[in-house]
């Protein structure tokens, strides 16, 4: 549906040459919820505008819905826009019109009869839940509902693509997820391929099956968002994906407390991750019962990606030095992964309270 | 109420019908000039901005000539312009004296001034309007009319009410080429027969002028506004 392939863009700024994109492949399939997480300045606003030209590679091929962008000619690319949807971080309606008009806008140019566009329009402004707005205008509107009226708006001429920037970073959490379900409901109902940009790994992990991480123009990795949430590769991966579970957090607060962990000299502190139907707890007391290792859970975070349940513990196993080997050989052969972490007591806690 | 009049203001009653035609010369000139300036400026106004760097149609060429033209015509002082731009006076008009020829040198003084109010109101608008408008697969000519025109409109209502006043001025600086006027009338009855009471009821007349043209330019502009 949308192929860039070996994408580069330089800017000039003065004297400074900035690689906003750098040899950048990516596909993204009908249906396809794509998400792009990056941290600004990584280049993933650059890398959307090159999905429908508004930004111009300087060397590389655009394909969407089977058309090389690069090699249409102005009214031909216009034509090509009209089935490709955007919506951006500050919604960009036009002020001076109404909600109904600014959802009438795109269709203007259309040729369809006036009372078509007009129960167009209805339609699109039912499906985003905002029909009873119809005649305000966006100055009298919530950040939400502003965002509502851009989808509709961009859905106007039935694109088959969905191109959303930052779409959610200027709302509040709660918003936030309401927009979420809206985009998700429109992937599922009309079949709108997504792709979504952002710096919120949150947004990534509530909706989209593929993720690519970019930094500095790249793309660090891409895939399902299965396998990328359950085994990163990258430590930038990683640092999102754990700013998304609170997983981070987490492991410093333990580290900085080693009376939390109440470590003995054979203990092991541990992290253990899990995907699909394997769950922790079941982990944990089979290895209780088999080897007499204990395990004292200190936090646990599940989630659920695209209907499978992803998870991670961490623990402190205490036992004897033979068994704990046992249990660990054991627990990696069931396919879960465990990760040892420096043990905190290693650690003097510079600064750090004392607990009891 | 007439002994009144006629104790305190002695010449303006005697000169009741030169005032009242200066006041309609003064009229007529503002409205001339403003019905071509609104033209040429906002023309050129949105040129400037259409072709400026990152605009909808960039040509650094076209741009930077117009901005040259521009910058030339609102430095040259409008008492000099006036006498500089006769023969194109002469050209269009066919006399370079009188409230028709005036119009030329008002026109030509006050369009780059316009034309810059017009370019500012209109790069006000939302730069993440015209990017959404372009993502839209609207076109140039699109962008200008149904979006930079008319998200920019109050912009627009304001500077041209700023215009309009900025013109009333300059309409009194033409009586130097016989235009008439309110401004010519100051000066060659007021001032140069030493009758100081037409000089104020000019005054008068010019501000009640300015007063109309805001508060008209107020209202649309809260009009225009949401």
């Amino acid at each position: 549906m949308i192929s860039l392939s070996r994408i580069n863009v330089t800017f000039n700024i003065g004297s400074r040459t900035v690689e906003a994109a750098r040899d950048i492949d990516l596909h993204v399939n009908e249906g396809d919820v794509f998400g792009i997480v990056g941290y600004s300045g990584a280049g993933k606003s650059t890398l959307v505008r090159v999905m429908n030209l508004l930004q111009r590679p300087t060397s590389g091929e655009v394909t969407v819905n089977g058309q090389n962008l690069l090699a249409l000619r102005p009214r031909e690319l216009r034509t090509a826009r009209k089935k490709i949807g955007m919506i951006f971080q500050h919604f960009n309606l036009m002020k001076s019109r109404t909600v109904y008009d600014n959802v009438l806008y795109p269709l203007k140019s259309a040729r369809m009869p006036k009372k078509d566009k007009d129960r167009k329009v209805r339609e699109l402004l039912e499906l985003v839940g905002l029909f009873d707005k119809l005649g305000a205008y966006p100055s009298q509107l919530s950040g939400g509902q502003k965002q509502r009226v851009a989808i509709a708006r961009a859905l106007a001429n039935d694109p088959r693509i969905l191109l959303c920037d930052e779409a959610t970073s200027a709302l509040d959490p709660k918003t936030t997820l309401s927009i979420l379900d809206l985009l998700r409901d429109l992937n599922r109902k009309l079949g709108l391929t997504i792709v979504i940009i952002t710096h919120e790994m949150q947004v990534v992990k509530e909706i989209c099956n593929k993720v690519a991480v970019m930094e500095e123009g790249r793309i660090v990795e891409q895939g399902d968002i299965v396998p990328i949430f359950s085994d990163p590769k990258q430590p930038l991966t990683r640092d999102f994906i754990h700013t998304a579970t609170h997983f981070g957090q987490t492991v410093e607060k333990i580290m900085s407390h080693p009376s939390l962990t109440r470590m003995s000299e054979n203990d092991r502190l541990c992290k253990i991750s899990f995907v699909g139907e394997r769950t922790g707890e079941a982990v944990v007391s089979d290895i209780a019962s088999r080897f007499g290792v204990s395990a004292n859970i200190l936090f646990g975070n599940v989630e659920i990606l695209q209907q499978t349940p992803v998870g991670s513990l961490i623990v402190v196993l205490s036992g004897g030095r033979a068994e704990l080997d046992k249990a660990l050989a054991y627990l990696r052969s069931l396919g879960v992964e465990v990760e040892q972490l420096p043990s905190p007591s290693a650690l003097t806690p510079e600064g750090g309270e004392r607990i009891g | 109420m007439n002994d009144w009049l006629n104790r305190y203001l002695p010449n303006v009653m005697d000169n009741l019908d030169d005032i009242w035609e200066s006041t309609y010369e003064t009229v007529y000139m503002v409205f001339m000039t403003s019905l071509f300036s609104a033209i040429f400026g906002i023309a050129l106004g949105v040129i400037l901005v259409a072709t400026d760097k990152g605009g909808v149609l960039a040509n650094k060429w076209v741009y930077g000539i117009l901005e040259k033209i521009v910058n030339f015509f609102r430095s040259v002082p409008f008492i000099i312009l006036i006498a500089l731009v006769v023969p194109v006076t002469r050209l269009i008009t066919g006399t370079s004296i009188g409230m028709n020829a005036a119009i030329v040198p008002l026109v030509i003084g006050i369009v780059p001034f316009y034309a810059r109010q017009i370019q500012n109101a209109l790069l006000e608008v939302d730069p993440g309007i015209i990017e959404a408008t372009q993502a839209m697969g609207s076109s140039p000519l699109e962008i200008i009319f149904r979006v930079y025109l008319k998200e920019g409109l109050t912009g627009i209502v304001r500077a041209s009410s700023v215009t309009v006043i900025n013109l009333i001025g300059l309409t009194t600086m033409a009586g130097a080429i016989g235009s008439g006027g309110l401004g010519s009338l100051a000066i060659n009855k007021g001032y140069n027969r030493f009758q100081l009471d037409i000089t104020f009821v000019a005054t008068a007349l010019i501000l009640l002028l300015v007063f109309v043209c805001q508060f008209i330019g107020d209202y649309f502009t809260r009009k225009s506004a949401h």
